[in-house]
């Protein structure tokens, strides 16, 4: 298919459409040769951050690849929505084996093909391993700060919905602050989760000193498909930790994933960024700061801070938490501040 | 070629025979010289194309196990004891999703109380995770098995565990013969997977499947397995033909055709049994035994024929279901059922209590003479036992139990003969 050149401007949008860039500056899921690895008719809810960030993701991972991916897989809603057998999504090789061994499996795949290249019976085939965040930071941690620490050659991407949506929305260890889930509710006095709790894996990957870490959102096609693109020119282990509005889980509009996922950035809340050998090598600086209840107030999960008496405490305490993420990472350009 | 060796190391020799391609290491004892030799051997170049992984826990051991078979890799791993058990969730994995892993379980009790020593409650409490299981009775069988284990792994695509009791096999210096490469590439081919991860022909492995199916695909599992119960035999008699010895098959019959009571066992106490045989068969007691070497697929047929014409069995097992007494009686009782026979579970032998002749001899006296109990331990000290629950009658906070009895046997407790 031939393009016809166009040119356009830019007037005071953000927003950067394929069609203002360059052939070679498009994106991966924008070019009619995309792979469509996760492809269509798959049962995820309308709005589904995950099943976005997978299909970039591991497109991107395809091309980089140049078709020759194998891709593990924990159990959970990626798992569950996506092969629903006799239908699978999955145009690539895939496997699931459980919850929480999914960086195992993947460094297994790696070393199968390893063997079978030096034997000549492969070429050179890459290894994806991807999960929900509590098969990371959970469950499935153990595995994979193995596989971090022997530097397998495995890229694995964690969809960071922040809880348990599979099963109904429970509490992860990357369950923000202030959000409610149905087992945050019965601790402590308040509804949502407690502060001072959690942890954030892409710095801990970052402690193992591993090639490379990043963190993206489904609101950054460009970032996002760059940073997978760039972790598959590597070797080693390399971790990509991926914001996924769960609209059921955040009792959020389907519509608003995207928009969600830019607020998390925007705000400072989420901070974009990637590291090399436990470097911060470059972050994705906020373009016009909000403050964070514009990214709460859209969520049902942080419902009980926006009452008739706003939990005004507890919304500066998450908007501080916001404030150190953008001085920790320097998020604001100098001139912006 | 004969040699002097350790046990584990016959062992990793026969696994580096069979060229395995990813082998996953992760220490635990009684299983470690194995690995470490398989280690050295890979390092050394004796085992050419072959990843030596070490992982940070046994789940993850069989979950890169998982992996490599899934990607095509002929997979090796060795466990025990807690190692085992920790793996468990991957174990019924590996099986339900076919994955012909070959791993050795150095037979090692389970805590707690904590007890590094042999019985066989570790590969028992995987009666039902899907895997052959086969035991070992010596450390030539050891090596020997290996090498089937992997074939008839492959030929079903299920898993197999090599069972062989930790410390008296894994640490004992015998003698075995260690065949050639040549002998056991004419008897192993290269692995053939059913199912791979192949980005020429892209497949998903493990989706989930619901109640329309998962009956079927798990009774496939039962289907192969019996499958393996017709293929054991066979593989026992090819494995003659190419190493010119007897090794595997299903069971083995010791002086059983005549006999009136038969004990049964599995792994290295079968050696002392029969030792205790010879001497009470001179002394004119018709008595055999028969051992199980393939303990899953459960070979009912050749037990229930074995034992028939016997008046009496014994079950001598290494291991205790609590609650009700035998694991492996419990499989030779289902052999039994219609058979007119006096059955006795006999549990001996646990977290490395060793098993003497002198008091096997004095077993198997009192169940020829009929006064054997339907259960009952083998050398157990009643003295330790009641002093125990009477402290536990007597006092509510009684303190942890453990530690009282072995106050009570004194520092005598480090001797386990």
């Amino acid at each position: 298919m031939s393009f016809q050149p166009l040119h356009f401007y830019q007037t005071g949008t953000f927003t950067v459409g394929n069609r203002l860039l360059s052939d070679k500056d498009r994106t991966v899921q924008a070019d009619i040769g995309r792979t469509n690895s996760l492809n269509s008719g798959h049962r995820a809810c309308q709005g589904c951050g995950e099943a976005l960030g997978a299909r970039f993701a591991i497109d991107a991972a395809m091309n980089a690849a140049r078709g020759r991916l194998i891709a593990a897989n924990a159990t959970g809603c990626l798992e569950v929505f996506s092969t629903p057998y006799p239908e699978t999504s999955w145009q690539i090789p895939w496997i699931h084996s459980l919850f929480g061994n999914t960086a195992a499996v993947a460094t297994g795949i790696a070393a199968a093909i390893k063997v079978k290249r030096q034997k000549g019976e492969m070429g050179d085939v890459r290894v994806v391993a991807q999960g929900g965040d509590g098969g990371t930071t959970d469950i499935g941690f153990g595995c994979l700060s193995g596989m971090f620490e022997r530097n397998d050659d495995v890229l694995y991407i964690c969809y960071d919905n922040g809880g348990y949506m599979n099963t109904g929305v429970q509490r992860s260890s990357a369950t923000p602050p202030a959000a409610r889930t149905a087992t945050t509710m019965p601790v402590g006095p308040e509804p949502g989760n407690a502060f001072g709790q959690g942890k954030f894996v892409p710095a801990i990957a970052m402690a193992h000193e591993i090639p490379y870490v990043a963190t993206a959102t489904v609101a950054g096609l460009h970032d996002l498909e760059y940073k997978v693109t760039k972790a598959m020119g590597m070797r080693g282990a390399r971790y990509i930790h991926i914001l996924v509005p769960c609209p059921l889980g955040w009792g959020a509009a389907s519509q608003d994933t995207i928009k969600l996922a830019r607020l998390a950035k925007e705000t400072g809340v989420f901070p974009v960024f990637e590291a090399e050998h436990g470097e911060v090598t470059g972050v994705l600086k906020i373009r016009r700061q909000q403050p964070v209840e514009e990214y709460l107030k859209l969520q049902k999960r942080y419902a009980h801070l926006f009452g008739k008496k706003p939990a005004v405490e507890t919304i500066a305490r998450l908007q501080a938490a916001a404030d150190k993420n953008i001085r920790k990472y320097g998020l604001l350009d100098q001139e912006a501040n | 070629m004969l040699k002097q060796t350790e046990g584990s190391h016959a062992v990793a020799e026969a696994v580096a025979l069979c060229r395995p391609e990813v082998v996953c290491a992760y220490p635990i004892s009684p299983q470690t010289h194995i690995v470490e030799g398989l280690g050295e051997m890979v390092k050394a170049g004796d085992v050419e194309n072959c990843e030596f992984i070490n992982v940070e826990s046994e789940f993850a051991a069989m979950s890169v196990a998982i992996g490599s078979s899934a990607a095509g890799a002929r997979t090796y791993t060795a466990t025990a004891s807690q190692g085992l058990l920790f793996m468990v969730e991957a174990v019924f994995n590996a099986s339900g999703l076919g994955l012909p892993i070959v791993m050795t379980v150095a037979n090692r009790a389970i805590g707690a109380p904590i007890n590094i020593w042999n019985d066989h409650s570790d590969s028992l409490s995987q009666r039902d995770s899907g895997w052959i299981q086969l035991f070992a009775e010596t450390n030539q069988e050891a090596l020997d098995l290996h090498i089937q284990a992997f074939k008839l792994a492959e030929e079903v695509s299920l898993p197999v565990m090599v069972c062989m009791d930790g410390f008296i096999l894994t640490h004992a210096y015998e003698r075995v013969d260690v065949p050639s490469q040549e002998q056991v590439d004419s008897f192993l081919p290269p692995y053939e997977p059913r199912q791979v991860l192949d980005p020429k022909n892209p497949v998903s492995i493990g989706a989930m499947v619901g109640p329309e199916a998962f009956a079927e695909v798990r009774y496939l599992a039962h289907a192969k397995q019996m499958q393996a119960l017709e293929l054991i035999p066979k593989m026992a008699e090819q494995f003659k033909a190419v190493f010119g010895r007897e090794s595997g098959g299903l069971t083995h019959s010791y002086l059983t055709d005549d006999a009136d009571t038969i004990v049964v066992a599995m792994g290295s106490v079968l050696g002392t049994i029969k030792d205790t045989v010879d001497e009470m068969r001179a002394a004119g007691e018709k008595i055999g035994v028969l051992g199980i070497t393939s303990y899953r697929p459960f070979p009912i047929e050749s037990v229930r024929a074995a034992l028939q014409n016997a008046q009496r069995v014994v079950v001598l097992e290494k291991s205790l279901a609590v609650g009700i007494g035998g694991i492996l009686s419990t499989d030779v009782r289902m052999a039994m059922s219609g058979l007119q026979l006096h059955g006795h579970t006999v549990v001996a032998g646990l977290g490395g209590r060793a098993i003497t002749r002198k008091s096997l001899r004095a077993l198997f006296a009192k169940a020829a003479r009929g006064e054997l109990e339907h259960l009952s331990f083998l050398d157990l000290d009643w003295n330790v036992i009641n002093k125990q629950l009477e402290r536990e009658r007597a006092t509510r906070r009684s303190g942890p139990a453990a530690e009282s009895m072995l106050r009570d046997v004194g520092v005598i407790a480090a001797r386990i003969g």
